[in-house]
This record gives structure tokens, C-alpha cells and sequence, in this order.
């Protein structure tokens, strides 16, 4: 058998990795465990969240899957801070867990030149340090020009509940026993990564009357640019709010040695954002309460998610810590917390491309390459497809920069800074982060896409429309005048808003940070989308701080440009310091940009690589 | 676009009779030719030299030559111009600051060689070079200016960045973590009050190392006054009293400083205006016009009258030119006779026949500066050009932020000046880590599924 592309498992990295490389044109194989746990969420069950929710807007804009399967599989979504400025605002749904993977398979189904097979991968077949095909458990071999990992938390997992250890992943799978030990092998650095995942409760046994609810929004939202929503405002169900008290407390510091994570089983780290309620109590004692969050977690089935109420506790202990919750003083547990360790590579040995420094042809993306979440590992599986394809065809990989995404500035962290727990995104990572909106993703990534092939012609138009309506917008706002007749003076009035003394244009108005587009729409009509709307306040109003940024960006893209050879010898460069020497040997940045972002690599040794860059390679260096 | 630079080439801590301020970029030419009063000089060939006056408001800061060179033919490739100025190290940075006011950017240590490097200026060069450039490079330079920070000094840059961190990872928490409203939620309101003591302590930094730089690199003081004030008596009687550390650099056009003591562990420079006592008219003019020059490069004016005569037409023209001033009304041994002073500065009186008033002038200069107790004197200030303006741009950044909050603008875009703040202070206390905010966030707040 031969592929061009095959694909090691079928979680989120996995589907983006397989469906973009198919759909661009390659016979592409993806190996999963189990056919019925592709596009599974083990986890929480929504998809998106505060920077995640941009990160399936650019999936979607380059492309992807995630983004356009979410929109069908939701029963709530919401804008997430909306009162805290356009740069951070972020989509949230809640997807179904039986929903969501059925229409991802069968999104997989209908993709052509792509065929699924269920199988465990545990060996690569290498010649000349190529990858060249994997090694199934029964020894069949399956060769591919292309291979990409996307193993998630399966390699060597063990599920650690109170003193209690088992081999195997999520949902009881078999975990991968050799593929890791192989790896190294080859020269990959394994490192051990931790995470975890709070009870589920049975619906039917929890009191709801004494909860908070939390809703969606009312206003419709989509993932997607390309499609109108579909579901019904109205059916949205409803999450829950609660809390912990002093009784919860009490019993999870008495029995804090029973913890997996405090009695020395876990040897794995875990994230520092993702810690469990003993860790919480632990180092944050003068809390008296913490926020918990029940979500359901499908229409088909009866399971409540817990959020906020991850543990390694004994099951005994598990119990009587919900019980003590208001509200859940008669919950019955229907799966119980669990800590997850598993095997993880380094990825200061991944090039920002995905492709592997130890293997060439082997890409990895998601939780083996140290991230946590769906989204990371969708935009990594993405992108790794992406870039396999784009080497069969001969052209050069993508990367993409700090300041043209969320994606680009997770790879570029991974790969330049490496990580030591599972990494997550925040909005806090990017340093652009008011040109890198869930508004603009399209705008930022649509042509990019274009020119990779990783869009329809449809999709395309989409965007070019978008362009039209956005430019035909501004002239509307720039060329129409606020006319003051009573009814305005009085929308103002009624508004405490400060009337205006001549006549102005709609854009003069907006730069104003007390006028919306909203207030505007009700003396006068705006003629375009409500999309549309929200790009062009933000785009006028903002314009002094977007314009700022720009010029960061233009400072950094400098520094981006000067592309460091790939066969350079650190060791000729004279006067760099032993520690730089070191960080630049084992990251081997692609460029002076990303070399400053390596930590122990100070602004005196960039410039003495830099000359000689400029000596040594006077032509590249330009 | 490239960023327009400059800063201070010479080593400006030293006494010089000229210094040069550099700039270069994009706009040099057209952000000197703003607060230059050589008109001709915008449009000027390359390499040419242009005589005029530094202004600010009109206001004469200093006489100065400045060369122009035009990309591509210079040290950066980029268009350059240098002004040629007079050694004073107030002079200089207020030139420095005007360029950074219109526009430019104050270079990074070695940014110049940085862009001829960039630019491919360098590039010619042999391997010998390389050493050249790293020299130039400043990071000793740069070194240099950390290690002036006192202890104090960078503890409490260290304390604002704190402050600024917490606010900061407040703020991004609510951001990343929107469902943990239990959390406190940064506001409008409580956003006031933080920054608000931390722009109130930049400016005091600011305030105190513009006083630091005065201890460092003493207080010029001009003497002026019309014709038989008794002026030069004056002048020789705080001279003749102390002990006269530097006295008659006459020789010199430029520089006009005719002597300089020391008085509790300050160093006064004093001037006096050479030539105000011809008598001919064309000359008078000139000594008003020094006069006034030298009032802009002094750090304060002594404008010295007789008190035993009415207040005369130029006491006046005097008294209105001054900005910052005490008046010494001399001869207070004879009859006084002089009325209606129309001034608020303080007024010592003093007479040179019996010494008396040398004394106070000197407590006074010193109260003024708020030097008075060097001893007990905080001495938290920064020592150079560079920390100063970076100081500036981080306050300036606060203000802003404080402007802008209370026009609701939201969090997440006051947090893009906040941060810029903190970095500056970062880059001026040599800690400035990207990371150091996520870190902090983690540290600091209890989150997660």
C-alpha cells in the first residue's frame, strides 16, 4: 500500500491534517484506534473560548473544518467579552459530544482521496533519516511519502485515579505502547506531560433550582464565514453556575495525600491553567469559594459536565466532595475525574513549518508536540497538512507570522520558546493581538489561503465580497452626513450624549468612543451587514492604536526578513555567548526575528550573528 | 516606514565645548528643519553646513552649525543630519528632547551603527571591522548607564512595574478568563487610582533626575542686569568668596562661562554677558541679545538692579525676558530708591561694599532646585538622557491611558499604552521579558476547567 500522506490519529489535529491534504488533491490515509472516537471531546464539551474561539475563525478562513462542524453541532454559543474591547472578543459553543463527532466523520466520509482506517501505529519506517512509512501493531507496513503524528495524549497514557493507575487513553482506549519508545529511538526528546478531566453528573439527579444559569446569547453567531447560522436562538440550553464551600474544602484537605497528584504518582507536569481543585485549594488558601460551571454535554445522552472540578481523588473521595456542593447533595456520578499522563516530544525539535529537525517528511501537531485543547490542535493539525501538501507539490511551506495570526504566533512559541506543560492559548501571548480579531480572520488569511489552495472558488468569492462590501461601507460613512433635525438632537439627548455642534459624517461621528454603529442605525440606515458594521467601527474607531501596532509589526517583520541560512555552523560565529551558542544550536531559528524571541539569547548576541550573516552570507541576508 | 532616531553622539557627561546630536531617518530633515531657523536648510544640497538658531517657540535654545547629509552617501544610508551645539548639558538634551517632541524616536544604544549595519553600510568593511562595530555597538555604553542606577533607583522602577504587572495580569485575566467573575473585575473606576500614583511618582522620578542631573553636572546661572548694577562686583565677590574651581574660559566665544564654585556639594556656573557695558548702541543691542541666549542655556537667571535708582527702561525689558529668575537688588548700603518691581521672583538684597547678600543668593539658588538638604536628598534619579526619556515616554504613556479611560475606552486597548509603559521602565532597568506578564498571571490567579 502507498500514500502520499497518511496520518497517525484522528482527534482534532488529525481531521484538519487529513481533510486539507485530501481535499487538496493527495491520497491520504488516516489511521485512528477507533472510527467512532474521531472528532471526539474528552474533555470540556465546547469548542472555542477566549483566543481558541479566533483560532477556529482562522481554521475556517484557511480552510479548516472545526469552525463550519461547530456551528451544526451546538446547543448554546456566545460572544465572550464583549465589554472588554475588540481586540479579545471570542466565540464559545457549547458543541454536543454526539453531534459534533458524527458530522466531523461524516464530514471525513465525503472528502475525496481520503480513506480511514482503524489500525494502532507503533513504528515509523526511516531511510536516510526520511521518514518513508509506519508500522502498524500487527507489523504490516504502509508506505506514504508524508507522514503526520497526531497521537494526542495516546502514546504510553496512564489514567491515574486516587492510588489507582491504568494503562490506556480517554474513554477507555488503548493507549500506544511502543510508538514513543521508538521515537526516541530516532533521536526525538520525550518528555512527560499531564492533564486532567472533572466528573460527569447524571442530569436527572441534580438540583438545577439552586443554580445560576447562564445562557447564550441572543443574537445569532457562526464559526464560519462561508454559511448562515442554523440553529435556533430560542432552543439554546442553558448552563449552570455554583460554587465550592468551606464543607468541599474541608474534605479535600483532609484527604490531600489520597490525590494522585500530592502522593508522588503522577510523575507528569501539569498546566498551570488547568489545575485541579486540590491544586486550587492548595495554593490559593485564603479563597473561601471557587467558581464551578455544570454544562451539559449532549442532547443524546444525560451526562453533566463539571467544570472547574478537575481531580485525581479516590472515587470515595469524589463523591463526597460533589455531594457537598449545593445542589448536587444527591448528584450521582456517572464517570468519575481522572488525571491523564502521556508521552509528549519537545518541540524545539519541530521547525515552524511542523516538519520534524530528527525525520524529514514527519510532521507532529497537537498534544504530542506539548499543546493542550481541540483548537490548538486543530490549528497544528491544519497547518501540518497544510505544509506536507505543499512539499509534495514542491513549494514552500507556510508559516504564519505573530501578526497574521493566533496559529502563527502558537507554532512560533512552540517551536522558538519549546514548553514545559501542556500549552494553551491566551490572548496574552499575542503581542498584536488588536490586529489578530475574530472579526478580521477572514480578512487576514483568506487571500494566504488562496495562493495555498486550501479554499473553494466559492469560498473565495465569499471573501472578495466581503472586501467590496467593506470598501463600498467606508465610503458610505466617509460621504454621509448626520442631518440635525429633532429626532437626532433628541437620540442624543436621550443618550447624555454631547450633540454635535456642526454637521459631521458618520465616520468623523464614530471616532467618537461614545458613538456605536448601533446608536448610529437608529437615525439613519447603514446599508450593510452587521459584520460589516463591527469591522468598520473597529477599523475607524481604533484607527490611532491599530496604526501603533503597525508599526510594532513593521519593527518586527525587519527582523523577520533576515532569514538565517539552514546550514549555518553556530560554532564559526565568533564572540557569541556560550548560552546563546547553545539555544541557537537546539532551536536553529529560521530567521533574526524569531532568534530574538529565544530566551538566553540577548540583543548583543543578535547582532553579532547578524554580521556575520551579513559577511559569511551576503546574498541571503538581504 | 524606518523609524527617525536620535541621540546625543558625544559623551555628553564630559565638558565639551561643542557636543553633536545625530539623527537620522526618513524625516530627520524635515523634524530638524522644525525647530531650526535656517529656512534654507530643508531644501539645502547634501552635505552642507547651515548656521542658525535652535528654537522652541520662538524661544532661542541655541546658537548651533548643523550638516546635512543626504541618503544615501552617509554613516547609515539613511538622509542624516547633525547639529553642532554648545557643551552645556542642559542645552544639548533640551535639543535632543525638541527632536524627540517633533517626532523622532531616541535611538537604541547602537541603533545607528544597527541600521548602517542593516543598510549595508558596513558590510564593505573587513573583518577588522567587526570589533569596530561592536564598540560602537554601546552595549558597553549600555552597561554603563545600568550600573549608574542607584539601588534605590532600580527598586523603585522595579515597584512601578510591579504595580503595572498586577493591573496588567488583572486585566488579562478577565480577558482570558471571562467566566470567573469572581475574580476581581478591573474597571473604569479601579483603574484610576493605580495609575494614578504611578504617573504622580514618574513625574516626581522625572522632577528628581532632572535635579539629579544638576548635582551631577552643577547649575548654570546667568547674571544680567543693565550698565553699573554692580554686576561684575558681584560675579567676583561669589568667586573671590568661594573657592574658584574653573574660572576664565573667555577665550572662547562660545562658551561664556566666567567661573564656577562650589557651595554645599553643588557646583554653580556662572555666567556674565561680556560686552553689555559698551556704551554704543549697535553693541548694547548685541549684549541684549546675548543675554537673552544665555538666559535659555541657564538653568536660572540672576537679573541684578540697583536699588539706589529708579527701575529704568531696559530693568524692565530684562525683567520681562526672564522665565525663571531671582532678582539681587544690589547696593543696599545707599538710599533705596527703586519702586514697583512688576515681578513675582524672589528678591534677595545685597550690598558689595559690606558682602552681605552672597549668602542668601546662594541658600536661595539652592531652595529653589529643592537641593537644599543634599544630605537627607533622595537620590533616586536617573543618570543619563536616555533613562530620563524613557521615564518620559512611560509617563506620557500613563497620562494617556488615564485620558482615555475616562472616555471608556476598553480595557483592552488601555492595556496596549500600560504595557508599553511597563516595557519602557523594563528597557530602563535592563528587565524587559515578554514572558514575565504570563508568568505573572498564573502565579497570581486561581483558574481553570
Amino acid at each position: 500500500m502507498n500514500y502520499e500522506v497518511i496520518v497517525v490519529g484522528g482527534g482534532h489535529a488529525g481531521i484538519e491534517a487529513s481533510h486539507i491534504a485530501a481535499s487538496k488533491g493527495h491520497t491520504t490515509l488516516l489511521i485512528t484506534g477507533n472510527i467512532k472516537n474521531i472528532g471526539d471531546m474528552p474533555c470540556n464539551p465546547s469548542i472555542g473560548g477566549t483566543a481558541k474561539g479566533i483560532i477556529v475563525r482562522e481554521i475556517d478562513a484557511l480552510g479548516g473544518l472545526m469552525g463550519r462542524v461547530a456551528d451544526k453541532s451546538h446547543f448554546q454559543i456566545k460572544m465572550l467579552n464583549q465589554s472588554k474591547g475588540p481586540a479579545v472578543r471570542s466565540l464559545r459553543a457549547q458543541a454536543d459530544k454526539i453531534t459534533y463527532p458524527k458530522n466531523m466523520l461524516k464530514e471525513l466520509q465525503n472528502t475525496e482521496n481520503l480513506t480511514i482506517k482503524e489500525a494502532m501505529v507503533e513504528d515509523l519506517m526511516e531511510k536516510d533519516n526520511r521518514v518513508i512509512g509506519v508500522i502498524l501493531e500487527d507489523g504490516s507496513k504502509i508506505y506514504a511519502q508524508k507522514v503526520i503524528l497526531t497521537t494526542g495524549t495516546y502514546l504510553k497514557a496512564n489514567i491515574l485515579i486516587g492510588s489507582t493507575i491504568e494503562e490506556g487513553g480517554p474513554h477507555g482506549e488503548k493507549r500506544s505502547n511502543h510508538l514513543s519508545d521508538n521515537l526516541k529511538k530516532y533521536g526525538f526528546h520525550i518528555q512527560r506531560l499531564k492533564t486532567g478531566t472533572p466528573v460527569r453528573i447524571k442530569a436527572s439527579s441534580i438540583d438545577f433550582s439552586k443554580m445560576h444559569e447562564e445562557l447564550g446569547d441572543d443574537t445569532y453567531w457562526t464559526f464560519s464565514c462561508d454559511n448562515p447560522p442554523t440553529y435556533d436562538l430560542k432552543k439554546q440550553q442553558k448552563c449552570y453556575l455554583i460554587y465550592t464551600n468551606s464543607k468541599t474544602h474541608k474534605i479535600i484537605l483532609d484527604n490531600l495525600q489520597k490525590s494522585a497528584m500530592y502522593s508522588g504518582l503522577v510523575t507528569g507536569i501539569g498546566p498551570r491553567y488547568c489545575p485541579s481543585i486540590e491544586d486550587k485549594l492548595v495554593r490559593f488558601k485564603d479563597k473561601e469559594r471557587h467558581q464551578l460551571f455544570l454544562e451539559p454535554e449532549s442532547l443524546y445522552y444525560d451526562d453533566w459536565y463539571l467544570q472547574g472540578f478537575s481531580t485525581s481523588m479516590p472515587k470515595e473521595i469524589q463523591e463526597q466532595m460533589v455531594h457537598s456542593l449545593e445542589g448536587l447533595e444527591n448528584a450521582e456520578i456517572t464517570k468519575y475525574a481522572y488525571a491523564i499522563e502521556y508521552d509528549a516530544i519537545d518541540p524545539l525539535q519541530v521547525k515552524p513549518s511542523l516538519e520534524s529537525k530528527v525525520l524529514a517528511n514527519l510532521y507532529t501537531a497537537g498534544q504530542i508536540n506539548g499543546t493542550s485543547g481541540y483548537e490548538e490542535a486543530a490549528g497544528q493539525g491544519l497547518i501540518a497538512g497544510i505544509n506536507a501538501s505543499l512539499s509534495l507539490e514542491k513549494k514552500e511551506p507556510l508559516i504564519l507570522k505573530r501578526n497574521e495570526a493566533y496559529i502563527g504566533v502558537l507554532i512560533d512559541d512552540l517551536v522558538t520558546k519549546g514548553t514545559q506543560e501542556p500549552y494553551r492559548m491566551l490572548t496574552s501571548r499575542a503581542e498584536y493581538r488588536l490586529i489578530l480579531r475574530h472579526d478580521n480572520a477572514d480578512l487576514r488569511l483568506r487571500e494566504i489561503a488562496h495562493q495555498c489552495q486550501t479554499i473553494t472558488e466559492t469560498q473565495y468569492q465569499n471573501y472578495q465580497n466581503r472586501l467590496k462590501e467593506i470598501a463600498k461601507g467606508n465610503e458610505f460613512l466617509k460621504e454621509t452626513k448626520l442631518k440635525m433635525n429633532d429626532n437626532v438632537k433628541k437620540q442624543f439627548e436621550d443618550s447624555k450624549k454631547l450633540i454635535p455642534t456642526k454637521t459631521q459624517t458618520l465616520y468623523e461621528l464614530l471616532k467618537r468612543p461614545e458613538i456605536t454603529m448601533d446608536f448610529l442605525s437608529k437615525m439613519i440606515d447603514i446599508p450593510f451587514s452587521k459584520d460589516t458594521q463591527e469591522e468598520l467601527e473597529i477599523m475607524i474607531k481604533y484607527e490611532g492604536y491599530i496604526s501603533k501596532t503597525n508599526k510594532e509589526v513593521e519593527k518586527m517583520k525587519k527582523l523577520e526578513e533576515k532569514k538565517i541560512p539552514v546550514d549555518i555552523d553556530y560554532q564559526k560565529v565568533k564572540n557569541l555567548a556560550s548560552e546563546a551558542r547553545q539555544k541557537l544550536e537546539k532551536v536553529r531559528p529560521i530567521s533574526l526575528g524569531q532568534a530574538t524571541r529565544i530566551s538566553g539569547v540577548n540583543p548583543s548576541d543578535i547582532s553579532i550573528l547578524s554580521i556575520y550573516l551579513k559577511k559569511e552570507y551576503p546574498y541571503e541576508a538581504e | 516606514m524606518e523609524r527617525t532616531i536620535a541621540s546625543i553622539s558625544t559623551n555628553h557627561l564630559g565638558a565639551h565645548a561643542i557636543n553633536i546630536v545625530r539623527i537620522s531617518g526618513p524625516e530627520a530633515i524635515e523634524i530638524v528643519s522644525k525647530i531650526f531657523s535656517n529656512s534654507s536648510f530643508k531644501k539645502a544640497a547634501s552635505h552642507t553646513i547651515h548656521y542658525g538658531y535652535i528654537k522652541e517657540n520662538n524661544q532661542i535654545i541655541d546658537e548651533v552649525l548643523v550638516l546635512l547629509m543626504r541618503a544615501p552617501k552617509t554613516y547609515t544610508k539613511e538622509d542624516m543630519v547633525e547639529i553642532d551645539c554648545h557643551g552645556g548639558y542642559v542645552v544639548t538634551n533640551k535639543i535632543l528632547e525638541l527632536l524627540l517632541t517633533n517626532g523622532a524616536s531616541l535611538a537604541e544604544p547602537g541603533e545607528f551603527t544597527k541600521k548602517a549595519f542593516l543598510n549595508g553600510r558596513i558590510n564593505l568593511m573587513e573583518a577588522e571591522s567587526v570589533s569596530d562595530f561592536l564598540e560602537a555597538q554601546t552595549e558597553s555604553q549600555s552597561k554603563m548607564a545600568l550600573n549608574g542606577l542607584t539601588g534605590k533607583t532600580t527598586e523603585l522602577i522595579s515597584s512601578l512595574r510591579e504595580k503595572m504587572v498586577s493591573l496588567l495580569s488583572n486585566i488579562e485575566v478577565n480577558i482570558d478568563y471571562p467566566e470567573y467573575t469572581d475574580e476581581l473585575q478591573i474597571t473604569k473606576e479601579n483603574i484610576t487610582p493605580v495609575l494614578t500614583e504611578i504617573n504622580d511618582t514618574l513625574k516626581k522620578i522625572i522632577v528628581e533626575s532632572q535635579n539629579g542631573q544638576l548635582i551631577k553636572n552643577g547649575i548654570k546661572i546667568a547674571l544680567v542686569g543693565k550698565t553699573n548694577v554692580g554686576k561684575s562686583s558681584l560675579l567676583n565677590a561669589l568667586l573671590e568668596e568661594e573657592k574658584a574651581i574653573v574660572t576664565d574660559r573667555k577665550g572662547t566665544t562660545r562658551d561664556v562661562i566666567e567661573g564656577s564654585i562650589a557651595y554645599q556639594g553643588i557646583v554653580f556656573h556662572f555666567f556674565d554677558t561680556a560686552g553689555i557695558r559698551e556704551s554704543t548702541d549697535l553693541v548694547e543691542q548685541i549684549g541684549i541679545e546675548k543675554s537673552k541666549k544665555l538666559m535659555s542655556e541657564a538653568d536660572i537667571t540672576v537679573i541684578v538692579l540697583n536699588q539706589s535708582e529708579p527701575l529704568e527702561k531696559e530693568d524692565l525689558e530684562i525683567l520681562s525676558t526672564v522665565k525663571e529668575g531671582i532678582i539681587f537688588l544690589n547696593k543696599a548700603d545707599l538710599e533705596k530708591r527703586i519702586e514697583n518691581i512688576p515681578s513675582n521672583f524672589p528678591i534677595i538684597k545685597g550690598s558689595m561694599k559690606d558682602k552681605t547678600g552672597l549668602e542668601e543668593l546662594k541658600a536661595k539658588i539652592i531652595e529653589i532646585f529643592g537641593l537644599k538638604d543634599l544630605a537627607e536628598l533622595d537620590l533616586t534619579y536617573l543618570s543619563n538622557a536616555r533613562q530620563i526619556a524613557l521615564a518620559k515616554e512611560a509617563q506620557e504613556s500613563i497620562e494617556h491611558v488615564l485620558k482615555e479611560n475616562e472616555k471608556n475606552i476598553p480595557v483592552d486597548i488601555l492595556a496596549i499604552d500600560i504595557k508599553s509603559a511597563w516595557e519602557n521602565l523594563g528597557k530602563m532597568i535592563g528587565e524587559f521579558y515578554e514572558d514575565e506578564l504570563v508568568e505573572n498571571i498564573f502565579s497570581r490567579f486561581c483558574l481553570g476547567k
